[in-house]
């Protein structure tokens, strides 16, 4: 990790001493075991509306959760916004009594790899560039939106948001871990309307390691291409359409399901996969899945998780068949293997992934080659952008039913879809993938290909 | 063994003793050249508690303190939160609050700030809740009873869960124009979940209670009818059907399909959705929006309500606001921002989830009024339909498009309902599904819910009484 010579971090207060804090403290109040994650941050973000400053904003973060084991080996937890001496003891003493209504069946310990070596990757910290800058940055990008179609009136959503992130997991036992890293992040939600027709809107994002560095013209030129490419839209007849998924959309959907490759889910019986599920098929054998938080367009990763375990890049599905799960320490001892550097920090510790890339096998191909959202000439429909996640998809059950972004493309001539809903079940979607086409492309939640699906479930607005 | 979680207490109680040292920042905010200056502080204290199967999972305590300064120059704000309490860290916010708008503090003219009215502590009365609160033992015993009633009622279940949470939170509000409001909230909510599974058949269902301000809220909980209900309606749609994709009517069921409203129209007539251009109904004030049958309340006044508030976080006390009356657009649920820069009042609306966010114009309790006809009478006007017994979440998206999920539906043939259906979501948009809210019957009933939007997650009531909507989109399979 290389630093630059102004971040916040190479002076930050909070962290400062932390092992030898915890350690008096612990002392005194007699408790032998414990481990804590802690972080803290500066955020700077601004919002605009037709050149005018809305919104901005600024804060000084600082979080600590705390876990102690009592003297039966309990677990207790307590999390708090205070650093302070005063705060650290009150949060201690907080999760020693919670100790005492701990899930004496199910006690997470210290993850076995919190002092093996940490993967080597590269970030730089940049610097922040400070309210002034965001602000004449994300005018200017207004500006240039509003201007590149007539039709486009207005950008509701827009944002432009930088920070310096520090965090730390320390144990009793020695294990002391910290990250310093930065990152950056632009929105553009342009919404356009013509004479006696629905308004439209569409938008992009765009990621990097500071402000400076973002790709602010491609964040412009993608939203607004996306927002003039749904001006001319038509309803949409229900029922059975061959599909094809942007990257985005199905990294959209897979996440939503992402309990099917989640141990603690396994465990909890969230998951439509259960502990015999290794090993067998999920998906088209022409299929892969990789969790690699590592992966260097992920700007927001990290070389440990929660609990210490250093960051791996896990093969979830390979060939089409479940060959792995994400862990932490305690679902991995359920599963008798190593946790994964995917744990949160917990009573209950919490499993989630990183980045996922999908993947097509060398091995394997897939039925339908001549399938490819440039040049194929078959009818389909296009699917840009899943909406309303959080409501449409019923995870343990495998179903979804969402609103989504869309175009109707025939004979290569794209249609906008005026408004509809896609709906399936899980594991029939991984079962009848009919194509993964040969390019992946990075987006900022993961990669993957252009996905096609046949004979999905679309509802048209009549 | 220790049975109970004391909150923390921060140097000093957030009162009236904290009025000078505001007083100096707001005076120092106002010489610098800000419009307005405005002091958000909290301390907060969270509780959540998780059992499965026959066993406490989790439990989870945390604590907060912190503040949020807002400095307004014209339409223009800046807005910077800290962890930070002490006279510095407070200094150092406001100073870079400042900086946002160009101001300097170093830079001093004159201040027209008059100092601070007398405090209106909202608070009273409430000081000894945290002490009335179940310990943690009852509240473990409640919740594990609450599994095992799943278990009694249940069959075929995979999965049985309950939660409790409860936040209780002091707050304090100082502003450059007086306001100086202080009061203590509590809220908390008990929820049960099961998933039930047979082969390849599968549901989940979950139902969620929640109050405010009552401390006494766990031991009053009707946990039997609430594990029946859930193990009643997981049994019922395990083996349902998915519902067949199509434009047809639909009734609604009270209680939680309210959040139909919430979403399709509630959101678009906060003040927010006027800045952004986001609502078609920015000009439609004494316009007819919705059909003549709908009348729509936003309040926080409601004795126990989830969304209930005494005084809103900008420190002005809530009221009761009739959106539409009778179909005509009334009124905006507008915040201090939402005044300065659309024109409409202020309603007791400004909210957030925590000293992190700006307040924002936000729902409270948000309801259509009773109407008229018996909810037999509304199923019985549909010939072919769906009957929506039980809603899942929802959201309305930047053209307008609302859309949500089913937990519970039933096919409505010849005025009777059939069989259950599940998969379904609705779709619209606002301005062509109010018309469409024909019927309204007489049994208006809220249920609590949470919301997220700009200013953050908040604790919201949705309700209203059996509607019947003339036709609607539903997405299925």
């Amino acid at each position: 990790m290389s630093r630059s010579n102004d971040s916040f971090l190479e002076e930050n207060s909070a962290l400062a001493n932390l092992q030898c804090r915890l350690e008096n403290l612990t002392s005194i109040l007699n408790i032998r075991k414990w481990d804590l994650g802690a972080a803290t941050s500066v955020d700077n973000s601004v919002q605009i509306d037709k050149g005018e400053a809305k919104q901005l904003k600024g804060s000084q973060r600082s979080s600590i959760t705390v876990r102690v084991w009592n003297s039966d080996g309990v677990l207790g937890i307590t999390s708090t916004t205070d650093l302070s001496d005063n705060g650290l003891r009150k949060a201690l003493e907080g999760a020693q009594q919670a100790s005492f209504f701990g899930n004496s069946k199910d006690i997470p310990n210290f993850s076995p790899l919190a002092n093996s070596p940490l993967p080597n990757i590269k970030r730089d910290i940049k610097p922040l560039q400070g309210i002034a800058y965001l602000l004449t940055t994300l005018k200017d990008a207004e500006s240039k939106l509003l201007s590149s179609h007539k039709s486009i009136e207005s950008i509701p959503y827009n944002g432009l948001a930088e920070s310096q992130i520090s965090r730390v997991y320390i144990n009793s036992e020695g294990c002391h871990r910290r990250i310093d890293r930065s990152q950056a992040s632009l929105y553009l939600y342009a919404r356009a309307e013509e004479l006696n027709r629905k308004p439209r809107s569409s938008g992009a994002i765009r990621l990097a390691l500071g402000s400076a560095d973002l790709d602010i013209e491609g964040c412009i030129d993608e939203a607004a291409n996306g927002t003039i490419s749904h001006l001319n839209y038509e309803s949409i007849e229900t029922g059975k359409y061959l599909v094809c998924f942007t990257p985005e959309a199905f990294l959209e959907l897979l996440g939503a399901f992402s309990s099917l490759f989640n141990a603690r889910s396994i465990i909890d019986g969230l998951s439509l996969s259960n502990i015999h599920s290794l090993g067998k098929p999920i998906a088209v054998p022409f299929l892969n899945l990789n969790d690699n938080g590592l992966h260097p367009s992920n700007i927001t990763s990290s070389t440990f998780d929660g609990e210490g375990t250093p960051t791996q890049n896990i093969s979830l599905i390979n060939g089409g068949i479940l060959e792995g799960l994400i862990h932490s320490e305690a679902t991995a001892k359920v599963f008798k293997t190593s946790p994964t550097g995917h744990a949160g920090l917990g009573a209950k510790v919490s499993v989630s992934p990183d980045w996922l890339e999908i993947s097509k096998t060398n091995s394997c191909t897939s039925p339908n080659e001549h399938l490819n959202h440039k040049t194929t000439k078959d009818s389909y429909v296009l699917i840009e952008g899943l909406n309303a996640l959080h409501a449409g998809v019923k995870a343990s059950q495998g179903s979804f039913s969402l609103p989504f972004d869309g175009w109707l493309v025939k004979d290569g001539e794209r249609v906008s879809i005026e408004a509809a809903t896609i709906a399936g079940d899980i594991l029939d979607v991984l079962t009848t993938i009919v194509q993964l086409e040969d390019d992946q492309i990075i987006t900022h939640q993961g990669v993957s290909p252009h996905v096609w699906v046949d004979n999905l479930s679309i509802t048209g607005e009549a | 063994m220790i049975q109970t979680l004391k909150s923390p207490k921060i140097s000093e109680s957030l009162d009236a003793s904290w009025q000078r040292k505001l007083e100096q920042l707001l005076s120092l905010g106002c010489s610098a050249g800000a419009d307005l200056v405005e002091i958000f502080m909290e301390n907060s204290d969270h509780l959540g508690l998780l059992a499965e199967e026959d066993n406490v999972t989790s439990v989870n305590p945390s604590f907060a303190i912190g503040a949020g300064i807002r400095v307004f120059l014209g339409n223009r704000d800046g807005f910077v939160s800290t962890n930070d309490l002490s006279e510095i860290g407070l200094r150092n916010a406001l100073d870079q609050a400042l900086s946002m708008l160009g101001l300097n503090s170093s830079k001093l003219g004159v201040s027209g700030f008059e100092g601070l009215k007398s405090i209106n502590d909202f608070s009273q009365g409430k000081s000894n809740w945290q002490n009335e609160l179940p310990h943690l033992n009852e509240i473990s015993e409640s919740i594990l009873r609450g599994t095992s009633l799943l278990d009694q009622y249940g069959k075929n279940l995979q999965v049985r869960r309950g939660s409790y949470s409860r936040s209780w939170q002091e707050v304090l509000v100082a502003a450059s124009d007086g306001t100086f409001s202080r009061d203590i909230r509590l809220h908390q909510s008990t929820g049960l979940n099961v998933i039930a599974s047979d082969g390849k058949y599968r549901s989940s269902i979950g139902r969620r209670n929640g109050t405010e301000g009552k401390p006494n809220d766990l031991r009053e909980w009707d946990v039997d009818s609430h594990a029946q209900e859930v193990c009643t309606s997981a049994g019922i749609m395990l083996y349902a059907d998915y519902v067949e994709a199509g434009q047809m009517p639909a009734v609604l069921a009270n209680k939680f399909g309210g959040v139909i409203f919430h979403e399709a129209c509630g959101h678009l007539l906060e003040t927010t959705q006027i800045e952004r251009g986001t609502t078609p109904f920015a000009n439609s004030i004494g316009k007819l929006i919705a059909n003549e049958a709908v009348t729509a309340t936003d309040e926080g006044l409601t004795k126990g309500a989830f969304g209930s508030i005494s005084m809103d976080d900008e420190g002005m006390q809530a009221k009761k606001t009739t959106l539409i009356k009778n179909g005509i657009l009334k009124q905006f649920i507008s915040d201090r921002a939402g005044e300065i820069r659309t024109g409409h009042s202020r309603t007791g609306s400004g909210r957030r989830q925590s000293h992190t966010f700006a307040a924002a114009s936000r729902m409270r309790n948000t309801y259509i009024n009773p109407g008229k006809y018996s909810p037999k009478e509304l199923i019985e006007s549909v010939e072919n339909g769906l009957y929506c017994k039980s809603m899942g979440g929802g959201s309305v998206g930047p053209t307008g498009q609302f859309n949500f999920s089913v937990e519970e539906g039933y096919i409505i043939k010849n005025g009777k309902l059939t069989k259950p259906v599940k998969g379904a979501t609705l779709i619209g948009e606002a301005k062509e599904i109010m018309p469409r809210i024909s019927m309204c019957a007489n049994d208006l009933e809220l249920a609590a819910g949470f919301c997220g939007s700009i200013s953050g997650n908040i604790n919201v009531t949705v309700g209203q009484p059996h509607i019947k909507v003339d036709s609607i989109t539903v997405g299925g399979r």
